[in-house]
């Protein structure tokens, strides 16, 4: 049971760094434009591109 | 006839051109620049976006432009004069896009907020939900074979330490509401919630400090994410609807052009002009303001004022309202009243009136709550009270009080209306409707009446060619010239005839007409006075414009309003659903009486004023009836604030929109029998549901009641529940798929 010890505090750290992730990409507008982002990467940037 | 189309109306030729600087605001990003919003309407698709975010990179001065297709908003951000502003609107103009102007402030912000908050709470109970559950489940099989009490009481302590702080955090929305709700003397379904989520996450503390076998965190965490899934879903929803609505206003709320003493032009918001400002109204336009007019004389079109459908003249010294369409002549006028002020005050009084009388509706659910919360608590404490009686100590009888609580938390009644009202509210949304109110689906569902306004809602927002008495040369000729105006009659004749080729050379007089030299002399399309006609009495008059050849007689052409698609449909199927439909207007008789004989209304009445329309439908209401009004003027709008619900299209003028429950997109005539049956389905589907978790709950009360309630039967009683009417509300989205399909293809 000793495993319990450090896989607990793995597992919630792993899932609180989920869980800010989410905030901070809720925050940063990335669910403004679902249907945007989703037409938007059809089209490819001119500038910079080298391809 | 109502010209307003979303998108702005055109302009004469003569007309200044605005300046947008009015709208321009401070960019707090980029230090020293300036930003503006704008909507664009015709930007729907990905191809779209890049050829507007292309054109718009081609301006060194602008900093960024990013548009926003979901919402259909662009944001600009440039360096340099406000007034640059108004080359960013031409240039967008020049690749075919129209952008109007629009405040942030006008456009729902606060719904974002709301649901923002609301997915960031559903969120963290997940993130809880997910953890405590993986632990609980370890205790459970704990329970059948071996498990050491340490362990136990390590995992009961680890749950406490990520329930409490998310229960805390998710629980907000539900606590906020409770408090709000009790501290004014009131019950909402909040008020049971917080009760058992506290109450449960207050035993399961006193249970992991004591040692105790049980706790509960789980089934808690488990109840605060069910039901914020419905709350998200139903506030997204809601919110589509309504930031649609505020879309709309915004395209048809057009920008004022505001006259200064120097005599420039200035485009500015409706609500920033005052009181004894002059502003300058295009031929075409929709005038903006309440005022006298102070020069100019053009011919007015009031039908979204008093649903009269043929236009009156108007010069120095007339009184014109806000909602009026300009036909034909430019118009400068003194104000007297502007944006939120403007409409006739008899008007805003019975509106209010109306509105007072109409009173606060106590839905099914309101209902419900109310006597199911006293009830439960007195069960709760009869039960601690008789487990007392019956000598079982008073620690194990607050737990089975603590348990009936527990298990008559309303979670599948509290998800039974929002998933319910997000379902039909969603299938709405599909057939173009947007639903304004949260009790509209209740009230439309026991509607049995149905009264229609006649201008601008049974008939099509722009008018059209109906007959001229010369050839199919004369009809080409008059495209051709037509084809150069964006006045809404040549727009009328050249929608007649397509297929012409524009004419070259053709020039517009101010407001009168349009001329075309030729080597015989001049072609002439305009009014009886411009092209010389003499005007005949005519059997049914209404808008007409002559074509004049050199060498022979003045050809007329006249107009009326024609049905908007789709309305003969929508009446004879609410006729088929034994509807009482009726036709109200403000419009001539004989022109009512004709309308209604063409769509099948057997019930009518003309020349009604705003205060005869609440008082038929007042008397309806009396008879017993529910009535249900459509309607689209300022003459609507008190009616519609006075019906037992409303239903407005989109084109229809600001005041109505806000008096209506429901406001329905597009040209064609929206599928009321649809709607209703949406509504009615949806109501019975509710029913269904609050029955059904009724019964549930009642149910589980004496189980609880004897103590035999544990953790894992909490957690599964709650949430089957919960699924079961989740399940049930999704079938109203199903309603009508088949026309649904038919309206997409």
């Amino acid at each position: 049971m000793d495993v319990l010890v450090y896989l607990v505090p793995i597992a919630l750290v792993l899932s609180v760094g989920g869980l800010f992730a989410f905030f901070w990409a809720l925050g940063n507008g990335q669910y403004e434009d679902m249907k945007g982002a989703a037409e938007r990467i059809l089209y490819q940037d001119d500038e910079g591109s080298d391809r | 006839m109502s010209l307003a189309a979303t998108g702005p109306l055109p302009r004469g030729a003569d007309a200044p051109t605005p300046s947008l600087a009015g709208y321009v605001e401070r960019d707090a990003e980029a230090g020293g620049g300036n930003r503006l919003g704008l909507l664009v309407a015709g930007a729907h698709c990905g191809g779209c976006v890049r050829k507007i975010e292309d054109a718009l990179a081609k301006d060194e001065t602008v900093t960024r432009a990013r548009v926003n297709l979901s919402t259909r908003r662009l944001d600009v951000a440039w360096n340099g004069p406000a007034t640059h502003a108004d080359r960013i609107v031409e240039r967008l103009a020049a690749i075919g896009f129209d952008a109007v102007p629009y405040r942030a402030s006008t456009l729902a912000e606060g719904d974002t907020r709301a649901l923002r908050s609301l997915i960031k709470a559903l969120a963290v109970a997940g993130f809880g939900t997910a953890n405590v559950m993986m632990l609980s489940w370890a205790v459970w099989a704990g329970h059948f074979d071996t498990m050491g009490e340490a362990t136990r009481a390590f995992f009961h302590w680890l749950s406490a330490a990520i329930a409490l702080p998310t229960i805390a955090y998710a629980g907000r929305p539900f606590f906020n509401a409770a408090w709000s709700a009790v501290s004014r003397g009131r019950a909402n379904m909040d008020v049971p919630i917080s009760l058992g989520v506290i109450a449960t996450t207050v035993m399961s503390l006193v249970e992991t400090i004591n040692g105790g076998p049980h706790v509960y965190f789980d089934g808690a965490l488990a109840l605060l994410f069910v039901l914020l899934i419905g709350r998200v879903l139903d506030q997204r929803v809601r919110g589509e609807a309504r930031s649609a609505v505020h879309r709309l206003a915004a395209l048809t709320t057009q920008p004022v052009m505001r006259l200064a003493e120097d005599g420039t032009a200035k485009a500015v918001p409706p609500e920033s002009i005052e009181a004894g400002e002059t502003v300058l109204v295009a031929a075409g336009e929709r005038v903006g303001v309440d005022g006298v007019i102070l020069s100019g004389r053009s011919t007015v079109d009031t039908s979204l004022i008093d649903g009269e459908s043929i236009p009156k003249e108007a010069g120095p010294g007339t009184t014109i309202l806000a909602g009026a369409t300009n036909l034909s002549a430019p118009l400068s006028i003194k104000t007297r009243a502007a944006g939120q002020a403007t409409s006739l005050a008899e008007i805003v009084r019975l509106l209010e009136a109306a509105e007072a009388q109409k009173g606060r509706f106590v839905s099914l659910v309101d209902h419900a709550v109310r006597w199911y919360t006293p009830i439960v608590h007195i069960l709760a404490a009869a039960t601690f009270a008789g487990w007392v009686i019956a000598g079982a100590g008073w620690q194990p009888a607050l737990v089975a009080a603590v348990c009936v609580l527990i298990v008559t938390c309303p979670c599948a009644l509290g998800l039974a209306a929002p998933m319910t009202r997000a379902a039909a509210a969603s299938r709405l949304l599909r057939a173009g409707v947007l639903l304004k109110s949260d009790t509209v689906l209740e009230r439309l569902s026991r509607i049995d009446t149905v009264v229609f306004d006649k201008t601008g809602t049974l008939t099509a927002p722009q008018p059209s060619l109906t007959s001229h008495d010369g050839t199919a040369e004369d009809l080409a000729l008059a495209a051709s010239l037509a084809a150069s105006s964006r006045h809404p009659l040549a727009a009328a004749i050249y929608r007649a005839a397509p297929d012409v080729v524009p004419a070259k050379g053709v020039s517009e007089a101010s407001g009168e007409g349009l001329v075309l030299e030729r080597p015989d002399g001049p072609v002439r399309l305009g009014s009886a006075a411009f092209v010389g006609a003499t005007t005949t009495p005519h059997a049914v008059d209404g808008p007409e414009v002559y074509l004049s050849v050199p060498g022979r007689a003045p050809v007329r052409f006249a107009f009326s309003s024609p049905l908007r698609p789709g309305a003969k449909e929508t009446i004879d199927r609410l006729s088929a659903d034994f509807m009482d439909v009726r036709l109200l207007s403000g419009d001539r008789p004989q022109i009512v009486g004709a309308m209604a004989r063409a769509v099948g209304i057997h019930t009518w009445r003309g020349r009604l004023r705003p205060q005869d329309k609440i008082a038929e439908v007042e008397k309806l209401k009396e008879k017993g009836r529910s009535v249900l009004m459509v309607g689209d003027g300022l003459n609507d709008a008190p009616a519609l604030a006075a019906a037992d619900a409303s239903l407005c299209p989109g084109s229809a003028l600001d005041i109505s929109r806000q008096a209506a429950d429901a406001v329905w997109q597009g040209e064609r005539m929206a599928d009321v029998s649809l709607i209703l049956k949406v509504a009615r389905r949806a109501h019975a589907i509710l029913i269904q549901n609050i029955a059904f978790s009724m019964l549930y709950n009642a149910a589980w009360i004496p189980i609880a009641m004897a103590g035999l309630v544990t953790p894992w039967i909490a957690a599964i009683a709650m949430s089957a529940s919960s699924i079961l009417v989740t399940l049930n509300a999704m079938r109203v989205g199903g309603l009508g798929a088949t026309r649904g399909k038919a309206e997409a293809a």
